[in-house]
């Protein structure tokens, strides 16, 4: 993975740089040690390590706005991170970068039912904000799976999903306010409590912009009350196809389940070695249906899964009778990929979006991907949405495995967009898909991404070398290349 | 001398922003034309007229995912969902009868341009949280996309998050994909009768607290209710502060009955059943209340919710003003008498004190050049607004002037 070339006469103004923030930050806040900054090398994606330049860990807004104006006056690259959970890359320091860690900023700062949100500091984790209000019935609705550490800072970051996103949304659908700090060191604020900001969606642009628009120093977020009632269908089908047809059917009946996930045949039996849920072993197949809502819906809704089920070839069908034989349906798929972990040294998760008629297609090639670089693939899927994990299983230990590992992520990304998709439904592009995005996207589209980032950091100061694969000068962007005159009389119809 | 090009595919559409960069000629796009009173006035003599790029593309029910040219209809494509029992969650209003057209002649890039938001924005968002991907023409006169055609997607900036409410002054839109949903089976409504607007705030806001899944809540105060096309509505003779519950039919009877013992406590309830509902919620997404009479200036306001009742108490006492409020006191709509600056400063000031933005949505032509119909932002924000502008179209051949002044 190439990073941007590391400016040495940035690195060698160090102490320099580390003074500066410091009479910004006082006290412990920067930190230059290298045994310190270890913890800060990288982020979620493993294989990637860069120690950073030097650490800030600002705690108030203003002082996030102090080092940004001085970054940007010094002409210093700055690398925003909140918890480090990432699983793209996106928080990889830069060795002549200022890594800006947001973990001071963990308050909740407002509580109110009466417009249904909480005002918190982007530090926060995900759960500390359902956990504050989960005694008064309420919930945050996003649920990455690294929900227990990760920041809601990092989730606006990465526009963060999870199991429930079908019903409920990413995070950008249930942001509704930022204060943010551009490059300049200006606090800005996006939207509030009411239901939409004004203006141009600036929050919708902020939201999964991977750090590289400002930094985001508060959050305001929308809460609901919690479903009174959620139970689960377990179903087994003899092959991914007949999975894949249910899942197809029951959206056709005009039902969108709380959750609705896939596992394949080696994901299932790596998930019932490790947690023991009582999977069919024999299947091609599990699907987990969640109905959540009021009692008297979700017992409704059953029947009608089951009857869906039963109809598209379902070998197994089995419906939670309680909380705990709720949860223990989820067990395995909640424990995938630690489970995975235990039947291989190392793995990587993907994490590509299809449009969900092309399940067998992408299972198929997955196949065929596997025999190509000899190494195993398990499936779990986000099967609603269509949002694929398929996760690689392989050795780092062994000579060139890791290669091979990422050459198959690329082959299984690069049939996602063939098929109709995208590199990435929920993790972000961060460093992992960067080289990639010329699957996707031509290079007008991306330079006009790349145009939209000059609006907030003309310098390219924040967060250089992740998302896109090249990096060019704002000047060099802005230019026309439309002369004047060149097209007097266009072949248009005119009136 | 004014004139109109109308291109047939995306192609032309590049053409033709090309010719007009070339010549720094600015372009007033149009689709089906029923927006034109909305906003700051058009600022370009040349028209952009994509009513040419109309049609549905491809549907795919199951995969949730329709895709269509621009300028089809949206009529067009709501009937086709309905016959598939889906819908755009989002709940386009149809504006067309506010600022003084037909009804019904919206386009599906209308409403995505000024981020369209019915009552169900409350819990389903606006057109913002349902464009999934987009294919346009920018003021570069080059054509890129955005998105994508699948309902989860985090690759790249989410571009379709800042061309919808753009009012087409980033780019020329030419082909959408758009999330669609199953259409409720049933559709009710509970209204408690004869709240004052704070009581009002407090019962929606109890409603949308509980557990029953309000899907909007809406207030009407007692001298509207009489321009209901509904009978219960229209008898009333007090406020009707109401409440929606919509899925499938043994669940929506269910927390109807239970929604209705709760509010008791608030005043005297009654409910709607699918069909009075679908007609009252339509009135009021379509601010029908507040058509007549034309041209009195309507301004949409958002609020917190909990603010609403304050912010609508304090501009209900200017002289000859109307208004009732949807998303639970979050969104006033409000008329005024016809005047030179259609209340602006009395408007923003209340609205400001609370936290959130005033649109003048229908105002004379001379009052929409003079009066910013778009809430004023801070000086860095105007700024930055600027920048993004000039970043898709630098020499402001799209819509120059539609949302703001010089942008």
């Amino acid at each position: 993975m190439q990073m941007p070339e590391p400016d040495q006469s940035v690195i060698g103004r160090r102490e320099e740089i580390a003074a500066a923030l410091r009479a910004i930050v006082p006290g412990e806040g920067v930190i230059t040690e290298t045994d310190s900054m270890r913890v800060y090398e990288t982020d979620g994606l493993s294989a990637y390590r860069q120690l950073p330049m030097i650490v800030v860990l600002p705690e108030t807004t203003q002082q996030v706005a102090d080092i940004l104006r001085y970054c940007k006056e010094a002409s210093v690259k700055v690398v925003p991170r909140g918890a480090g959970t990432g699983l793209s890359g996106g928080a990889l320091p830069l060795a002549d970068g200022v890594l800006l860690g947001l973990g001071k900023f963990n308050r909740i700062l407002d509580i109110d039912y009466d417009n249904r949100a909480v005002v918190t500091q982007p530090g926060v984790t995900n759960l500390g904000i359902t956990h504050a209000v989960q005694d008064d019935g309420f919930y945050y609705a996003p649920d990455p799976s690294s929900q227990i550490a990760c920041s809601i800072g990092g989730n606006i970051a990465e526009n963060s999903g999870g199991v429930h996103s079908l019903k409920y949304g990413l995070t950008t659908n249930n942001v509704l306010g930022v204060e943010f700090v551009s490059i300049d060191g200006e606090i800005l604020r996006f939207g509030g409590k009411h239901l939409e900001a004004d203006g141009y969606d600036f929050l919708g642009l902020i939201t999964g912009s991977e750090g590289l628009l400002g930094v985001v120093t508060e959050v305001t977020v929308r809460i609901l009350r919690k479903p009174s009632t959620a139970r689960a269908v377990l179903v087994g089908f003899p092959t991914p196809e007949e999975a894949g047809a249910c899942v197809a059917a029951v959206i056709g009946a005009g039902i969108i389940p709380g959750g609705m996930e896939m596992m394949d045949n080696p994901a299932i039996n790596a998930a019932e070695d490790f947690v023991h849920a009582g999977y069919p072993r024999d299947v091609g197949a599990l699907l987990i249906v969640e109905l959540d809502g009021p009692e008297v819906e979700v017992d409704y809704l059953i029947g009608q899964v089951r009857e869906i089920a039963e109809a598209n070839g379902a070998s197994e069908i089995r419906i939670s009778e309680s909380e705990d034989e709720r949860n223990t349906f989820w067990a395995g798929r909640k424990a995938a990929f630690p489970a995975v972990g235990r039947i291989s040294p190392d793995y990587i998760c993907m994490d590509g979006t299809i449009p969900r008629k092309q399940l067998p297609e992408i299972l198929t090639r997955m196949s065929a991907m596997s025999k190509k670089h000899n190494l195993r693939v398990a499936n779990v899927f986000h099967a609603g949405d269509g949002n694929l994990h398929p996760l690689i299983l392989f050795d780092a230990n062994k000579e060139g495995e890791l290669e091979r590992a990422e050459a198959f992520g690329a082959d299984i990304l690069t049939a996602c967009v063939e098929l109709g998709g995208v590199l990435t439904g929920e993790h972000g592009v961060g460093i992992e898909k960067r080289d990639l995005m010329g699957a996707m996207f031509t290079e007008t589209d991306l330079n006009q991404q790349q145009r939209v980032k000059c609006a907030f950091d003309p310098d390219g100061l924040l967060n250089p070398g992740k998302v896109f694969p090249q990096l060019h000068r704002c000047a060099e962007l802005g230019r026309m290349h439309v002369s004047a005159g060149q097209l007097p009389f266009p072949e248009i119809p005119r009136f | 001398m004014a004139s109109t090009f109308k291109p047939e595919d995306s192609k032309q559409v590049e053409e033709a922003v090309a010719w007009a960069v070339s010549n720094g000629e600015p372009l007033a796009i149009v689709g089906r034309s029923s927006k034109r009173a909305l906003g700051r006035p058009f600022q370009a003599e040349t028209m952009l007229d994509l009513s040419g790029l109309s049609g549905v593309i491809d549907y795919e029910p199951a995969e949730l995912v329709l895709t269509a040219y621009p300028s089809t209809p949206m009529a067009e494509v709501e009937k086709l969902l309905a016959e598939n029992n889906q819908m755009l969650a989002f709940e386009p209003m149809d504006l067309t009868a506010l600022l003084g057209g037909a009804s019904s002649e919206g386009s599906l890039a209308g409403a995505l341009m000024i981020n369209s938001g019915g009552p169900r924005r409350i819990k389903a968002g606006s057109a913002r949280d349902h464009l999934l991907g987009f294919e346009a023409v920018s003021g570069r006169a080059e054509q890129f996309k955005s998105g994508a055609r699948v309902v989860k997607n985090v690759t790249g900036y989410d571009l379709p998050k800042v061309i919808c409410g753009s009012y087409g002054t980033l780019a020329a839109v030419t082909k959408i994909d758009v999330k669609v949903l199953p259409s409720p089976e049933k559709v009710y409504t509970v209204l408690v009768l004869g709240l004052d607007g704070p009581a009002a705030v407090k019962a929606m806001s109890a409603a949308m607290n509980s557990a029953h899944e309000v899907s909007a809540a809406a207030h009407i105060p007692a001298d509207l209710t009489g321009k209901s096309g509904v009978s219960y509505i229209k008898g009333a003779g007090v406020s009707v502060t109401a409440l929606r519950i919509e899925g499938f039919g043994p669940s929506v009877e269910r927390r109807c009955a239970d929604l209705r013992e709760e509010l008791s406590a608030f005043g005297a309830v009654e409910e709607l059943h699918t069909m009075n509902s679908q007609s009252f919620w339509r009135e009021v997404r379509d601010v029908q209340y507040l058509v007549a009479p034309l041209p009195a200036p309507v301004w949409r306001i958002s609020v917190p919710p909990s603010a609403g009742a304050d912010v609508a108490g304090r501009l209900s006492a200017m002289d000859g003003a109307a208004w009732f409020s949807d998303w639970a006191g979050g969104l006033i709509w409000l008329q005024l008498p016809v005047s030179d600056n259609a209340g602006a400063e009395v408007v923003r000031a209340a609205v400001g004190a609370a936290g959130g933005h005033a649109t003048l949505v229908r105002a004379g032509h001379e009052v929409r050049a003079a009066v910013p119909v778009f809430h004023p932002q801070p000086d860095a924000i105007a700024a930055l607004s600027m920048r993004l502008k000039e970043s898709f179209d630098p020499k402001h051949i799209l819509n120059p002037g539609r949302m703001y002044a010089g942008v």
